[in-house]
């Protein structure tokens, strides 16, 4: 049995905890012993699939950092980090990743080079707690997505803390930003799905042309791999209304591996946090491998990378191991050693994609990916 | 008749007429650049070495402690008088005009010991060279015993014949129980630097710590070297030659002399590692009967005893000739001259090249105050005389610059001298050190020497390069530690913000997690540092030219460029007005006097 670890939800005392690490650590070095800070490893090494729970589940490997000559300066920098975060909670302040690694800037040698470094220190910290970045003080500088359709988002206004109603559909040829926390958020819809796409410009066709109208659903743009805000939001509107979620990529190794799974079942590296950030009821419904040939779709060749990352996936990834769907198709690109764009329908005509290809692939689930 | 033979004179008469006997001494004056006199400043060096190796061979040989004395006189002009003074056991009246004024006359020549003088040219040599540039006699005194009188000489060379000149000798009375005092006029030139007396004297002193020196330079400045050990060193004796090493026409000249009566006694008697058994065996190989008298040899039958020489194995030579300087010394010597972090020597077994043994020392001086960005020092000894000049053409040198040092630590590129902090002494003892020319400056290239050279430094380089990894490692763990080291503090603040904790609790942490890294690391061991009582700081500095003199020379220099500048800028527009002419030279002197005075005030 491996030992599952679940992560902490709501109204922890994050300060509490923190004060618990550092504690820990200051008995140790009081009673002579070499201070560790354990963390989970956040790996997809490190997870397992099971589809009843739906998200990646961390397994009990951990982390340790320990006072030697390669992570002193990680350890001394995770403290700080911590401080700085117990802080922000005290002071109910919040800062972005950025800030942070400004802050690290007084830090005299102890500064962080790269924002990476700081952000992935503060991946540890979250890990170490089984908490999400929000809840230690810290916020994302990146934006959540696009939405557009039958949604009214109900939020606050930040000053007058009066109640805010945002219809989707009443955005015109824009569309309404996921904010970067997205907690407080309710919903009203009476659409039939959500449907995810991975760019912008198949995005703003579909709104163009009013898809969400004729279909009665939600367009969510993710932009590339879906930010945690961006997942947290489909998930909460897929869990409160009880509406599936359909999510429209590319056809290729990074649309299937990295946006869709981390969409559906979360990623090795916020392993800690998945139960929360993922849309275990997300399906996909194109552009797979057997479209490209279905719909003679123009393609690219597939490049040494994509290769790279298929063997990779076919190898350690614990989602692609569980559903052979996903194996036939992963080793069908391939071997076909192509791939191809959403925009691709384009070459039949410019509205191919609305008129024939998302209608049928709609009616018919048998097409789609697990 | 005296007409016809007159009218029979041809060209080969007229160029006959011109042909005439060369002395070895006329020969010498003009090629003086082979003993070591090619500039005034090699000039005056090479006497005083000559002086000095002399005094103490003589010493030696008569079990004396050598204690000598030199001064030089700057006489202005650049004429300089040597003065070379020791307790030796002194020269017999009648052959102390043919040492000093004779070429090539001496007892060292034909005996294979090991001695610092090899030829019998060196002292009379400088005497030449002295009455040559200053046409004045050299003086030598001598006494060999305290109830005897000391014999007073003043000598010159009759270069024509190579025969002493006397020009003056006389009975006088000296305090000295007995000894040689040796006084030379030259035209020379006194300048210090590592090629300088002071040097050369140092280096002497070094290897031969048995030796008393006592040195007044020529700007009056007296410099002591006294001996470090009443023991003499272990005497050399003198051996017979190793068949190997003769050649053909030495062997018959051999076999000429001998008073043997067989071949076979001739070979066991007049070579050394040569018994009746290895005799015959030689005999055998050379199908010659071994009672055939020395006489009939004819030179075929020599040439067949040759080959047979080189067919019959014989043991190396007895090594009881050689006196090796010895691996301790070596590295004393160092340990004085030079304020380094490690010292290794490594002295080899000795060996034969042509018959003569031989043997090799080496010795390194790493790091410490020696600086890391040029090539390294090599001092160079034969037969415990400092070899200064001529480094490049040593065979020493190419020993050095053929071994890899890359592996040991040092870098170097190809074919040159390893640059690092580093000093390197090489020495050659040899009961015949093959120079490539008179003056004894280089060791000639042969092959069974350069071998031997690398090997020694080889083993030297190893125990270098064992040294040199462990600094690297131990510079890394440190470096690591002190990388850990830096942190401490943030490790200690952190907390402290995090517990809410105070300054002594912090200060506390630090002090913890220090103990915990020395724990778990263990002590760092110390390398690097300078631990080295014998260094002699005044000592080191003889001979070298000190950083601050070099600047002061240069700013010396840029101001006499600068009033000579100056001077031409005033001149030129003189000479342009002719009509001043009479007047100018009279304003130039009483302008000269001005700047004179200037010059002083700068």
């Amino acid at each position: 049995m491996t030992k599952k670890l679940k992560p902490k939800k709501g109204n922890v005392n994050v300060v509490k905890e923190i004060k618990n690490l550092a504690n820990h650590v200051y008995n140790k070095i009081l009673r002579n012993k070499s201070p560790i800070l354990k963390s989970p490893l956040r790996s997809l090494s490190n997870v397992k699939y099971d589809p009843k729970q739906g998200y990646f589940e961390l397994l009990g490997k951990m982390k340790e950092r320990a006072l030697t000559a390669t992570t002193v300066k990680t350890f001394a920098q995770t403290l700080r980090m911590m401080g700085l975060s117990k802080n922000l909670i005290e002071t109910k302040d919040i800062a972005t990743k950025r800030d942070a690694y400004y802050q690290s800037k007084n830090w005299g040698d102890a500064r962080f080079k790269e924002q990476t470094e700081s952000d992935t220190v503060m991946d540890d910290i979250e890990a170490m707690m089984m908490v999400n970045r929000e809840q230690i003080g810290f916020i994302p500088g990146e934006h959540g997505g696009a939405v557009a359709g039958k949604l009214i988002v109900i939020d606050k206004d930040p000053n007058t803390k009066k109640t805010l109603k945002i219809d989707c559909s009443k955005m015109g040829s824009g569309a309404y930003s996921v904010p970067s926390s997205v907690e407080h958020l309710k919903f009203e819809t009476k659409a039939k799905f959500v449907l995810a796409i991975e760019t912008q410009g198949m995005f703003d066709r579909l709104l163009r042309h009013s898809f969400w109208k004729k279909n009665n659903c939600i367009l969510i743009a993710m932009g590339g791999v879906p930010t945690r805000a961006c997942r947290r939001f489909i998930r909460k509107i897929s869990d409160e209304k009880k509406i599936p979620v359909y999510v429209f990529t590319d056809g290729d190794p990074y649309g299937y591996l990295n946006i869709y799974r981390t969409l559906k079942v979360g990623s090795g590296n916020a392993a800690h946090i998945n139960q929360y950030f993922c849309v275990p009821r997300a399906k996909f419904i194109g552009v797979t491998p057997e479209d490209i040939e279905k719909y003679k779709l123009p393609t690219h060749p597939l490049k040494d990378v994509d290769i790279k990352r298929v063997k990779n996936g076919l190898k350690n990834d614990p989602f692609v191991h569980h559903y052979k769907e996903w194996q036939k198709a992963l080793t069908k690109m391939v071997r076909m050693k192509v791939r191809c764009e959403q925009q691709a329908f384009s070459a039949h005509s410019l509205n191919y994609v609305i008129d024939t290809y998302l209608p049928q692939k709609l009616k018919n689930p048998k097409s789609w990916l697990p | 008749m005296a007409k016809k033979s007159k009218k029979f004179e041809t060209k080969a008469h007229e160029m006959a007429a011109m042909q005439k006997e060369i002395s070895i001494a006329e020969f010498f004056e003009k090629n003086r650049h082979l003993l070591g006199f090619d500039n005034k400043r090699k000039a005056l060096m090479t006497t005083v070495k000559e002086g000095v190796d002399n005094s103490i061979d003589a010493c030696e040989e008569a079990k004396i402690l050598p204690e000598i004395l030199v001064e030089i006189i700057d006489m202005g002009g650049d004429r300089f008088k040597v003065i070379i003074e020791d307790n030796g056991p002194g020269i017999l009246k009648k052959t102390i005009p043919k040492i000093f004024a004779k070429l090539l006359y001496g007892s060292k020549f034909h005996r294979l010991r090991m001695s610092r003088g090899q030829q019998g040219i060196g002292i009379s040599a400088s005497v030449m060279y002295g009455q040559l540039t200053t046409g004045r006699a050299a003086k030598i005194t001598s006494k060999i015993h305290p109830n005897k009188p000391a014999h007073y000489y003043e000598l010159g060379i009759d270069t024509s014949s190579n025969k002493p000149h006397i020009l003056k000798e006389n009975e006088i009375n000296w305090k000295k129980d007995h000894g040689t005092r040796v006084e030379i006029d030259l035209e020379g030139s006194y300048l210090g630097g590592s090629q300088s007396i002071d040097q050369y004297l140092k280096q002497t002193a070094i290897t031969n710590p048995h030796v008393t020196i006592i040195y007044t330079n020529p700007k009056a400045q007296q410099l002591i070297f006294p001996r470090a050990t009443e023991q003499l060193p272990r005497e050399s004796k003198e051996i017979k030659p190793h068949p190997y090493g003769v050649e053909l026409g030495v062997l018959i000249k051999m076999i000429s002399n001998t008073d043997s009566r067989t071949i076979q006694s001739f070979l066991s008697k007049d070579f050394s590692r040569v018994g009746s058994g290895t005799a015959k065996e030689i005999c055998k190989n050379a199908a010659i009967l071994p009672n055939t008298k020395p006489r009939d040899m004819t030179r075929e039958m020599s040439e067949k005893l040759m080959k047979g020489i080189q067919q019959t194995r014989i043991i190396n030579p007895p090594t009881d000739c050689l006196s090796p300087i010895g691996e301790e010394l070596l590295e004393k010597g160092l340990r004085k001259e030079i304020n380094a972090e490690f010292y290794c020597a490594a002295s080899r077994p000795p060996n034969v090249y042509r018959g003569n043994p031989f043997q090799m020392e080496v010795a390194i001086a790493y790091g410490g105050e020696q600086r890391g960005d040029k090539s390294i020092n090599v001092y160079r000894y034969a037969n415990k005389v400092p070899l200064l000049y001529q480094q490049g053409a040593c065979a020493s040198f190419k020993a050095i610059t053929q071994t890899n040092w890359r592996p040991y630590g040092l870098s170097q590129s190809q074919g040159s001298l390893p640059i690092g902090p580093c000093t390197v002494v090489v020495h050659m003892a040899s009961v015949w050190v093959p120079f490539t020319s008179e003056s004894k400056e280089a060791i000639a290239h042969y092959p069974e020497i350069i071998k031997e050279m690398k090997l020694a430094l080889q083993e030297c380089g190893r125990k270098l390069s064992s040294y040199i990894h462990k600094k690297k490692r131990i510079h890394a763990e440190s470096q690591k530690r002190s990388y850990i080291e830096k942190y401490i503090p943030h490790v200690a603040l952190g907390l402290k913000e995090l517990l809410d904790l105070k300054k002594a609790d912090e200060l506390k942490i630090r002090e913890k997690l220090k103990g915990l890294l020395e724990q778990k690391r263990g002590k760092l061991k110390k390398i690097g540092e300078i631990i080295n009582p014998e260094y002699d700081e005044e000592f080191a500095k003889i001979g070298k030219i000190v950083e601050k003199e070099i600047e002061e020379k240069k700013e010396e220099e840029k101001l006499e460029e600068k009033k000579r500048t100056f001077e031409k800028q005033e001149i030129k527009p003189q000479k342009t007005l002719g009509e001043f002419k009479k007047k100018k030279n009279k304003n130039k002197s009483k302008h000269n006097k001005h700047k004179r005075k200037n010059k002083r005030k700068r």
